[in-house]
């Protein structure tokens, strides 16, 4: 790094005796964190305002599409009239807070996005790590890359194709229900019926993610090294025992980390998804927190009160991943930051 | 076990498993059904497209018996025509074609600018400005704020209630810092001694050699675009502004609450309406499904990137 502003033949030694400490002085900028961030501010954007200049644009759209909004939600705590003061005209205090908390339609929609988070979650995330280990046994590389190819393709769709896709199939015309009259059983209203929501819901998780899923377990799964499987074989293990004590140890921390991002985000059921497939017939499965937030807000204008039930959904969201975080930190020493 | 041991280590040992040859019949058992599995999975995967492909052709009244699984029955090729020739579906085809391409762009130079700046050590300030991105990712303003937003900036039925809000996904950001990190100093430094400015040395040395990254970047962010519909949803009321997802969730919408008034479901306009609710997925889907092939790889190498920054 600095071989062109020292001159080598001279002073050899001392070069590379202390290559940090002895960073040159001269117009190209430090290297080393730690003097950075003794540098003064003032004497840092002087050097470097060229790149500061190129954070301008992207701060700013932070500041106003996400941080804005951020502050923005002090319209929960305040009455807010469509059309008027974007923060709204006065304080109200808790009271929306108040009202959700005592109404039970809430409490069903929060009961319904905790199952049906829990229920992609339980079901949803083993078919990944199944699917990758299958692939990797695999001994013909073009068969392999044809199960990925196709598997990975639903992850590219639009929601609003999926959505159309399930309610074709479970239309009463439908595949599902063809099968179901051919072997002799009545025909279901499938995305009339609450009941058949959740299993829909998830299959259809499983079915856009399985594919996808697999990519970081197969990446982790090449870094396996080959004499353990070797030493196993030797010592009389068969396949399934191969795959128990070589492979799924060796894809763990793959496995505990995606664990732990998928704990931290199972409260943000699909909403779109959702919002496309669940009707009147089936809220009292389907509703979750922000189909319920979106329609008392968007479609019946109360902006305030949504916007208390926007807040909680986030600080429940937050506190999930911070505390699947920190059990993680603390179990098996690994975090995401 | 001893004769087993000794073909392993004679076998040209490719991958981690020997030849055919030491191969037991319970292994070849479970090739067949591992084999068997991962079919059923393709099979379970591709059943609904090629299902919407197959209603897409069918004449509705088979559709409407309900005997159309994965082949056309009474082919029809009328229906496309009639789609195709709704102004208002090449209108919103043409939005959704706009606007990917203006959100890409928008995309692209801001993850960029912000990606490079954040991937420079020497940047005072740098683990706030990765943080304020960070953080967004776990913690989010929501929706009333963030439509009240877009209202108050009198944004709602324009282009850019589509193509700004969600401009930047961090994500991506910091795949392409992870991709920028790892660029080999000297060339960055050769450039300025060279006389470059950062702009310069951005242009025309680090941009050149981040091609592979750019585009899988451009693909995130377009297919993303192409697939988005519910910005547009909520900011946009007037249909010649609409993209084709909301010309599509409309149509779905509608067939589906035909489907609700009409139980017995043989009703005609149920029948019509699967019939080209297929037609219009299949030529919404239709762009992805061309390139797909070509840059599926791209995106799997983007995940990976991802993943490796710990």
């Amino acid at each position: 790094m600095t071989s062109m502003t020292q001159a080598p033949p001279s002073d050899p030694p001392e070069q590379t005796d202390l290559p940090q400490a002895v960073a040159p002085q001269s117009i190209e900028p430090m290297r080393n964190s730690r003097s950075t961030t003794r540098v003064p501010w003032r004497k840092a954007i002087r050097r470097n305002w060229q790149l500061y200049s190129l954070l301008v644009l992207p701060v700013a759209w932070f500041v106003i599409f996400r941080y804005l909004p951020m502050a923005g939600n002090i319209i929960a705590f305040r009455n807010y009239i469509p059309g008027g003061n974007i923060f709204g005209e006065g304080w109200i205090g808790l009271e929306n807070f108040q009202m959700f908390l005592a109404d039970p339609t809430f409490w069903q929609v929060f009961r319904n996005t905790a199952v049906l988070g829990g229920l992609t979650l339980l079901f949803g995330f083993p078919v990944p790590i199944v699917l990758a280990l299958l692939l990797n046994e695999l001994r013909s590389r073009v068969f392999k890359r044809f199960v990925q190819t196709t598997t990975y393709l639903p992850h590219f769709l639009s929601i609003v194709i999926v959505a159309g896709m399930i309610m074709q199939i479970t239309s009463m015309t439908g595949s599902i229900n063809q099968l179901l009259s051919a072997i002799g059983l009545q025909k279901i209203t499938f995305l009339q019926d609450a009941g058949w929501f959740p299993a829909i819901y998830v299959g259809s998780e499983i079915w856009q993610t399985m594919g996808w899923g697999t990519i970081l377990y197969l990446a982790a799964l090449t870094t396996i090294d080959d004499s353990l499987y070797e030493a196993a074989r030797i010592d009389g293990a068969g396949r399934l025992s191969q795959t128990w004590h070589v492979t799924l140890p060796g894809i763990r921390p793959t496995i505990v980390t995606l664990l732990i991002l998928n704990i931290g985000s199972f409260m943000a059921v699909g909403f779109e998804k959702v919002l496309l497939l669940y009707n009147p017939a089936t809220y009292s499965t389907a509703d979750v927190i922000s189909t319920y937030l979106y329609r008392v807000g968007l479609q019946s204008g109360s902006f305030s009160y949504a916007a208390a039930i926007g807040i909680f959904e986030a600080v429940i969201g937050l506190i999930l991943v911070l505390g699947a975080n920190f059990v993680s930190r603390r179990t098996i020493g690994a975090s995401l930051w | 076990m001893v004769i087993n041991a000794e073909r392993v280590r004679t076998a040209p040992v490719r991958k981690r498993r020997t030849g055919a040859l030491s191969r037991s019949r319970g292994e070849r058992i479970f090739g067949i059904v591992n084999v068997a599995i991962l079919l059923l999975a393709v099979a379970v995967t591709l059943y609904p497209f090629l299902n919407v492909i197959a209603e897409s052709l069918s004449s509705e009244k088979y559709i409407a018996m309900g005997g159309v699984t994965i082949w056309p029955r009474g082919w029809n090729f009328q229906t496309y025509g009639i789609v195709m020739s709704d102004p208002t579906f090449w209108i919103n085809y043409k939005n959704t074609v706009l606007y990917t391409v203006v959100a890409t762009a928008i995309s692209m130079v801001l993850s960029t600018l912000f990606a490079y700046a954040i991937s420079k050590q020497e940047l005072k300030g740098r683990g706030t400005f990765i943080g304020i991105a960070v953080f967004t990712m776990f913690f989010s303003g929501g929706l009333i704020p963030n439509y009240v937003l877009v209202n108050g900036l009198h944004m709602t039925n324009t282009i850019w209630a589509v193509v700004i809000p969600n401009a930047i996904s961090v994500f991506n950001v910091l795949v392409m810092k992870s991709f920028f990190e790892n660029m080999p100093r000297e060339l960055e430094e050769a450039a300025s001694i060279d006389g470059l400015s950062v702009y310069g040395t951005l242009w025309r040395v680090v941009l050149p050699l981040s091609k592979a990254v750019i585009a899988t970047m451009i693909l995130f962010y377009a297919v993303t675009n192409w697939n988005s519909w519910f910005q547009a949803f909520i900011y946009m009321d007037k249909s010649s502004l609409f993209p084709v997802t909301i010309y599509l969730r409309n149509l779905i919408a509608g067939a589906s609450s035909a489907q609700t008034s009409g139980a017995n479901a043989a009703s005609d306009l149920t029948s019509i309406s699967a019939n080209i609710k297929a037609v219009t997925m299949v030529l919404t889907v239709l762009p992805i499904l061309c390139v797909y092939p070509f840059v599926q790889r791209y995106f799997v190498s983007g995940v990976m990137l991802g993943s490796v920054k710990g």
